[in-house]
């Protein structure tokens, strides 16, 4: 099961995937206001996916892992960028980029 | 033992620094922390044995998108310290979200175990001898070719994206107008007129400017330019005028 990652084995790279994403999804709540560092936290959150596939993928011997962690890059780059620009405009039109503003679209 | 070492190391740092993204009272202080993180991320991925991978996150997230974060925090211009406002209020139930969510994650993980006959599932294993960016690059481009394609087809549809949002149009743009440029003559700009011996320019008139400038020389109605004359500036010495003969260089 330790395959590719010597002495270390599997269970650290987890236990700080894991913590990685609890930060993240705590940064979201605690970051409220401010878009940018919500998605600064989304980042850490596909980061934590990413170290899951390249652990598994270096335990197991197989290189899907690390292939489909090259496609959550090109994702979260996309993604970044758009929601970068949807912040932009929003400053823009807004003045603000607080979060809780962001109810115009409310039905 | 030594491994190991490194691993806590950029383990403990990766994690300490992702802290500081998120609690960073000053957001270009959470971008730098991510960079931090970003390098650290990648030097568990050196740990692991995913060179490509790791050269691959410090090129692409430090080189591109944190880079793209701290220019937008930085051309924005908020007010970060009002934002901090609410922090009291969010952090405990927050907090409590984590906590749950690492409690469960620990509940999943502690209970969860590898297959025993994990070595009999078909693996896309590297061919014996090829390096880590080799194999990596012929299960790319053999098994998953159309997904890297769609992969192209995704970021193309981003950067379109970002431009149609955050393109906007300048009333007041001078746009280049490559088919009046091409349709100019020198007699539409250009006039020659003789200037009798011993009278300087002011004499003459003054420095004249087109009555057509290229302000209007625009596409009249685009960008909402409404095509007016520009006002001909006085010239510099009252002089008497030549009458309308040499009025300007277009009138002729």
């Amino acid at each position: 099961m330790t395959g590719g990652l010597g002495s270390i084995g599997i269970g650290p790279y987890l236990t700080v995937s894991a913590i990685l994403l609890v930060l993240g999804v705590f940064g979201i709540f605690l970051n409220r206001k401010n878009v940018i560092i919500i998605l600064m936290s989304i980042e850490l959150i596909l980061l934590s996916a990413n170290l899951n596939f390249v652990a598994f993928s270096s335990a197991l011997g197989d290189l899907s892992g690390q292939v489909f962690t090259l496609f959550v890059l090109t994702i979260a780059a996309a993604e970044s960028a758009i929601g970068l620009a949807i912040v932009t405009v929003y400053f823009r039109n807004r003045g603000s980029i607080e979060v809780e503003d962001i109810t115009m679209m409310k039905g | 033992m030594m491994t190991q070492i490194v691993f806590y190391v950029f383990a403990t740092v990766l994690v300490l620094s992702a802290g500081m993204v998120v609690s960073a009272r000053n957001p270009v202080h959470s971008v730098l922390f991510l960079i931090l993180a970003f390098f650290n991320a990648a030097g568990l991925f050196l740990v692991a044995g995913a060179e490509f991978l790791a050269m691959i996150l410090v090129i692409v997230y430090v080189g591109a998108v944190a880079v793209l974060f701290l220019f937008v925090v930085m051309m924005l211009d908020v007010r970060f310290a009002q934002m901090r406002e609410g922090l009291q209020r969010y952090a405990p139930f927050g907090a409590a979200v984590g906590l749950v969510l690492l409690a469960e994650l620990a509940l999943a993980f502690s209970h969860w175990q590898v297959a025993q006959d994990i070595g009999s599932v078909p693996h896309v294993v590297a061919a014996p001898g090829r390096t880590n960016t080799a194999a990596l690059g012929d299960v790319l481009y053999t098994h998953y070719v159309f997904l890297f394609e769609s992969c192209g087809l995704v970021l193309l549809v981003a950067m379109i994206g970002a431009i149609v949002l955050t393109l906007r149009e300048r009333p007041m743009g001078r746009r280049q107008n490559i088919d009046r440029q091409h349709e100019r003559t020198v007699a539409d700009t250009l006039a020659m007129m003789t200037v009798p011996l011993g009278q300087g320019v002011a004499a003459n008139g003054g420095f004249r400017r087109p009555e057509q400038s290229y302000y209007i020389a625009s596409v009249p109605g685009s960008y909402g330019v409404t095509a007016e004359p520009v006002p001909q500036g006085k010239p510099v010495d009252e002089a008497p005028k030549h009458g309308a003969d040499n009025h300007g260089g277009l009138a002729q």
